[in-house]
């Protein structure tokens, strides 16, 4: 096998340019737009700005619909990802394959998508109005459901992943131990499974919280009640741009701190 | 393991300066050639002129052999900002004067702005009007879920006029982008009742009932026209707001349910 007679990284740390070059680009094309956003930032208006009564609405809303869905995605993607990785259920590769749809789906599809399900007129949603009076968009909770459904799939996967590659012997020595298997799914599986449980927690918060599409078609925009953060930059795009810099970087500094604090608590910790 | 790499980085290089050349090959082959090559009018108009300016848009090609007219039709707001922000557009049409306003400011209007439509507000429900809205004032009741434009576009502010005239305090379950946006709104049956122009309402035709609100003639929209300073096709340009000023252009609107000029 013919190779070239100088090593592609040697002990000097010399970097090959056909490398370099590239990343460094693609580097670039990371890094100038934030710092765009920071150089154009409003900073003489800042201390106004930030105070504004909507900026705050926003993003106490964007943080409790993000966790909340976030939970969401804990209670329900945990079992599905156990019934995928840890059973031979049949049907489980269609299953996956549908799990894997809204994430591949732009998400503004996933919005219509919802409304023909679980809006007003929609398969699901027309029951729930016509007997109960109930009705998921333009409320709070349709926003919870809309960041549900596309954070849905990264929760799942991650545990699938976590969940195949721990030793399935140590669910089998609990059952020979008497566990149940609920029992053996809270105590043995579910703790072996927390990087899996903790990383897929991080990215479906991070998408959860960065979800505009789905949102702003399913449930609408308005102040305090569904105008999240995304849908708050959107709407100051047309009025104030200034302003819509200033909400951009408000949440990117949010997403950059709680993803900072998260990973130095759960990952590392995990890694043991 | 180097020749994949650089191939596949000597393709993105080449596919992205190739990008980059288009836009530029079209404006120059219009500027040398008067008939041979095709010419593109790029029109960014509120999107309540949707229909009225595809009609419009038949009978200029028609006129003018060889050119394509090409629409953008979104909220007033959003278009005026992405001229701001140093978008190709030959036209800008608005839904009021304050938007227009605010790209004049900029100084990017090679004309000055002409008025050439009113337009205004109407209630519409869905066909069977699950709510039982009579009138505007209904919406206060607090049982119907009504959806308006956000306050920043025309058909918003004219909203939040008009509420101020009639003493409707209500909020509504949803400010959507765009007076169109709350058109789709109503029609799919996802809110009770929705604000927006006479036009509109015509547009859905079967697929909404209108509330008529009296009141709407102290709260109309001036639609205003201009061609733009970085226009590709000035002449062209001037040309549709020839078109839409005329006797011809005003016959079409107002059979599309605009009202005349102030």
């Amino acid at each position: 096998m013919a190779r070239t007679v100088r090593p592609i990284a040697s002990a000097t740390g010399r970097l090959p340019w056909q490398l370099l070059v590239p990343a460094a680009a693609g580097l670039a094309l990371l890094v100038l737009p934030l710092v765009g956003l920071v150089v154009r930032a409003p900073w003489s208006t800042l201390p106004d700005r930030v105070g504004d009564p909507e900026v705050r609405e926003a993003l106490q809303l964007s943080l409790l619909t993000a966790t909340a869905a976030t939970c969401c995605c804990l209670v329900l993607g945990a079992p599905l990802a156990w019934l995928l990785a840890r059973t031979t259920m049949p049907g489980r590769r269609a299953v996956r394959a549908v799990i894997t749809v809204p994430l591949v789906l732009p998400p503004v599809v996933g919005g219509v998508a919802l409304l023909t399900a679980f809006g007003r007129e929609g398969v699901v949603g027309q029951l729930g109005y016509d007997a109960f009076g109930l009705r998921l968009p333009f409320t709070t909770l349709g926003v919870v459901v809309a960041q549900t459904f596309v954070a849905l799939p990264f929760l799942v996967l991650a545990v699938e992943g976590a969940l195949r590659s721990a030793d399935p012997r140590f669910d089998d020595l609990a059952a020979t131990l008497g566990a149940s298997r609920w029992q053996t799914f809270r105590r043995v599986t579910l703790p072996l499974a927390a990087p899996g449980l903790a990383s897929g927690a991080v990215l479906a918060w991070a998408r959860a919280l960065g979800e505009f599409g789905a949102t702003i078609t399913f449930a609408g925009s308005f102040p305090g009640t569904t105008r999240t953060m995304p849908l708050a930059v959107y709407n100051a795009l047309n009025s104030d741009f200034d302003s819509a810099i200033l909400l951009s970087l408000v949440l990117l500094v949010v997403s950059i701190a709680v993803l900072g604090l998260l990973r130095d608590r759960w990952l590392t910790g995990a890694a043991g | 393991m180097r020749g994949p790499v650089l191939g596949w980085s000597g393709l993105a290089v080449v596919a992205l300066l190739l990008a980059g050349c288009g836009g530029d090959d079209d404006s120059t082959s219009a500027e040398n050639s008067s008939d041979s090559e095709p010419s593109t009018l790029t029109v960014f108009a509120a999107s309540s002129l949707t229909d009225a300016f595809g009609e419009l848009e038949k009978t200029f090609e028609a006129d003018n052999s060889g050119v394509d007219v090409e629409f953008s039709f979104d909220s007033s707001s959003t278009l005026a900002e992405q001229v701001i922000q140093g978008a190709p557009v030959d036209v800008l049409a608005t839904a009021d004067e304050a938007t227009m306003q605010s790209v004049v400011d900029e100084d990017l209007t090679a004309a000055d702005p002409v008025a050439f439509a009113q337009n205004k507000l109407t209630v519409v429900t869905p066909p069977d009007n699950p709510a039982d809205v009579g009138s505007i004032t209904d919406l206060d009741t607090g049982k119907v879920d009504f959806a308006i434009c956000v306050p920043d576009a025309p058909c918003g502010a004219a909203t939040e006029k008009l509420f101020g005239i009639v003493g409707v305090t209500a909020e509504p379950v949803t400010e959507e982008d765009n007076v169109r946006d709350v058109l789709t709104k109503v029609t799919t049956g996802e809110v009770d009742a929705g604000l927006v122009y006479v036009s509109d309402a015509q547009a859905a035709a079967d697929d909404v009932t209108e509330v008529e609100v009296p009141e709407a003639d102290q709260a109309l929209n001036a639609d205003v026209i201009a061609p733009l300073t970085d226009a590709a096709e000035p002449d062209l340009a001037e040309a549709w707001v020839d078109l839409v000023a005329s006797d011809q252009g005003q016959q079409v609107l107002e059979s599309y349910g605009f009202l005349p000029p102030p």
